[in-house]
């Protein structure tokens, strides 16, 4: 181009303005970027946990335990009942039979037990993703040297039977249905109660309050409570939930009282505390949504002579909605990693049957996650990480749902 | 208020010094127009002076602004809108209006009329009525064959006719427009006035307007606002007369100036 005149007062600057923009530029993309290394640096991390070598010694040899021939696997629920009987002392399988009755057990679950309680495999070393990659060879040595009975297998910690079984306290057959229950029974209740009044809520302040000092004072204590701190509400739910609502939250006003559970710290009382704690990111987030119709929409209504409800109900709502479902998205995600307010309200460490009911104990997918990272075994921690995989994408699958929830409303406009 | 029969009144409505606040701020003053029966009225005057104010005080949409009060009275048929017992919903119904920015719903043309007819509780025929309003507001040969496409896939001057279609498929007894035709180019706008000619036949029209070869085309009576007092200047009604006498023989100097163009 041909060169400006130059303007008596301003600066022949277009090239350092240039630069300026061209460094705030790279700032930006490094920003960028140091986030995607931090996700990869957290994907590797967990993928090298949940997958590996891991060498194991049987107590009990299952092929000693073969009658006529039929091993163990194939062997039939009563067969495996009579090998339970008469190899546990008395004691042992009267607490087994009272905790959950014989009768009632699948044939899946007694297999489990034998396998749990008579030939006890025990996990002597495990070895991450990395290293059974790069040091196989040192590896089969190492064990052939140490533990000559021990057998060493590369396993996916993260496999079908890891999803489908209940939680136990050996590493080689625990699983997490049971948390994966939880967490779903968890979240059912946070939705309920958190999405209906938080929505509610949003539009009464947006549609409905005026600006008077006690709605701003209403405003900022909604704004502030979005910002307290987890475990707080875990507190809260624990005093209002588990101890004053007791008879409510235990079922026992339903006559409906679990017998392992003699109190409230049930799933209703998890989904309760968590339903609190993300209901005020729910009307934040709801609030923004419908602040954003715009007027000409309201006017257009108010126009035709609609009143507040029919312009609230058939154009601020749908309008709103794919944002106030964004909302809920990020809070209902939040929700589901929550752990520290649920230690709090009283999950459970360790219960091996499935959640059924409002009123049954729990344990959830970060509370179970959490208890095996804090086990001193390595194995633990490759459980943990497998666990994690399960929570991520059952935590990407709920949003996935939700987001093709809100694009349905969002085509229908 | 009273039910729809009011053959006996020449004017439909009319303010009695009529005052319109923002808060403490007095943003039109003293106003008093009459607005005949089946005829067109314009309120024109420069940016600023309080027309679209004033048109919104006319079926209480300035009530949705939050902070805003009037004083003075606005008569319909001789019953004060702002009176107590009067529901802003039934003002609002009675007396439509039309928005400077074309706002049809996000929905189905079809509808755009057919939602409004209904929570107005109408149980006749809905095609029949769609057809009427769309045929009325010279839109129907334009989307019958696409009904059920959204309002907003239609062109600008279309929308603002499928809104003018939605406010006359209730029959309101007045129509207020908010420079309907502001948004729109040259053949957009030549319909919708094309239109208010057809419209005043079965309703009363007002409408404020930039445009001031728009308002000597097609109007009947003509209001000239215009900031005026001394310190908080306000707008106010300087001359309100039959449009012709307007715009050719003016009797205030500022009305001359305007509408010879030397002024605003």
């Amino acid at each position: 181009m041909k060169e400006k005149m130059v303007v008596q007062g301003f600066a022949d600057n277009v090239d350092a303005r240039n630069r300026k923009a061209m460094i705030w530029h790279v700032l930006f993309q490094a920003s960028t970027i140091v986030g995607i290394i931090a996700l990869i640096a957290l994907m590797l991390n967990i993928i090298n946990g949940a997958f590996g070598y891991v060498a194991y010694e049987a107590r009990v040899d299952p092929d000693t335990l073969a009658v006529d021939g039929t091993s163990i696997e194939d062997q039939s629920k009563e067969q495996l009942v009579s090998l339970l009987q008469a190899t546990l002392s008395r004691g042992a399988y009267n607490t087994l039979d009272k905790a959950k009755s014989f009768a009632d057990r699948s044939r899946e679950e007694v297999y489990q037990l034998v396998v749990e309680r008579i030939v006890k495999p025990q996990v002597v070393q495990v070895w991450n993703l990395w290293q059974s990659l790069t040091q196989a060879d040192a590896i089969r040595a190492t064990v052939a040297q140490d533990h000559p009975e021990a057998e060493l297998e590369f396993v996916s910690w993260l496999n079908a039977d890891f999803v489908r079984r209940p939680q136990t306290s050996e590493s080689l057959t625990a699983g997490v249905r049971t948390a994966i229950l939880g967490s779903l029974w968890t979240i059912l209740f946070t939705i309920l109660l958190a999405f209906p009044i938080g929505v509610g809520a949003a539009i009464y302040l947006e549609e409905y309050a005026s600006d008077n000092w006690l709605n701003r004072i209403i405003q900022t204590n909604i704004n502030n409570l979005a910002g307290v701190p987890s475990i707080i509400y875990g507190i809260l739910g624990l005093a209002i939930f588990v101890r004053t609502l007791e008879p409510l939250t235990s079922g026992e006003v339903f006559g409906l009282v679990d017998p392992s559970t003699a109190n409230g710290r049930t799933v209703l009382s998890a989904g309760l505390t968590l339903g609190l704690l993300v209901l005020p990111i729910i009307i934040i987030n709801a609030q923004e949504a419908i602040r954003a119709v715009p007027r000409s929409l309201r006017n257009a209504s108010f126009g035709v002579g609609a009143t507040k409800w029919q312009t609230v109900w058939s154009h601020v709502l749908p309008t709103a909605l794919p944002g106030i479902l964004t909302g809920t998205i990020l809070a209902v995600s939040r929700a589901i990693g929550e752990t520290a307010p649920l230690v709090v309200v009283g999950a459970s460490t360790a219960i091996s049957f499935d959640p059924n009911s409002p009123f049954s104990k729990f344990t959830t997918l970060p509370i179970q996650i959490y208890q095996w990272t804090s086990r001193p075994q390595d194995e633990f921690r490759s459980l943990a990480a497998a666990a994690i995989l399960v929570l991520l994408v059952l935590l990407l699958s709920l949003n996935a749902s939700a987001i093709l929830i809100r694009n349905r409303f969002s085509r229908r406009m | 208020m009273t039910a729809n029969n009011h053959s006996d009144h020449q004017y439909v409505m009319e303010t009695h010094d009529l005052d319109i606040y923002y808060g403490s701020f007095k943003a039109v003053t003293d106003v008093n127009m009459k607005v005949e029966r089946n005829k067109v009225t314009a309120i024109i005057g420069p940016s600023g002076c309080g027309k679209s104010t004033l048109l919104r005080a006319f079926n209480r949409m300035n009530e949705l602004y939050a902070g805003t009060s009037i004083k003075g009275q606005v008569m319909f048929y001789g019953e004060d809108i702002y009176a107590r017992d009067v529901d802003p919903v039934e003002v609002r119904y009675r007396i439509g209006m039309v928005f400077q920015k074309p706002n049809p719903f996000p929905k189905s043309i079809y509808e755009n009329i057919a939602w409004t007819a209904r929570i107005h509780g109408y149980k006749g025929k809905m095609d029949e009525l769609v057809e009427g309003a769309l045929k009325q507001a010279a839109l129907w040969d334009e989307v019958k064959d696409k009904l059920h496409q959204s309002g907003l896939s239609l062109s600008g001057g279309q929308q603002q006719r499928l809104c003018i279609a939605r406010a006359i498929s209730i029959k309101p007894e007045v129509i207020l427009m908010d420079e309907p035709a502001s948004a729109l180019d040259p053949i957009a706008t030549l319909k919708i006035e094309e239109l208010m000619q057809e419209l005043k036949k079965q309703y009363t029209i007002v409408i404020v307007t930039h445009n001031m070869q728009q308002a000597a085309r097609a109007s009947d009576y003509t209001a000239m606002m215009m900031l005026s007092g001394e310190g908080e200047r306000s707008g106010t009604v300087i001359e309100f007369d039959v449009t012709n006498r307007i715009f050719t023989n003016p009797k205030d100097k500022r009305t001359e100036d305007y509408v010879t163009g030397r002024f605003g």
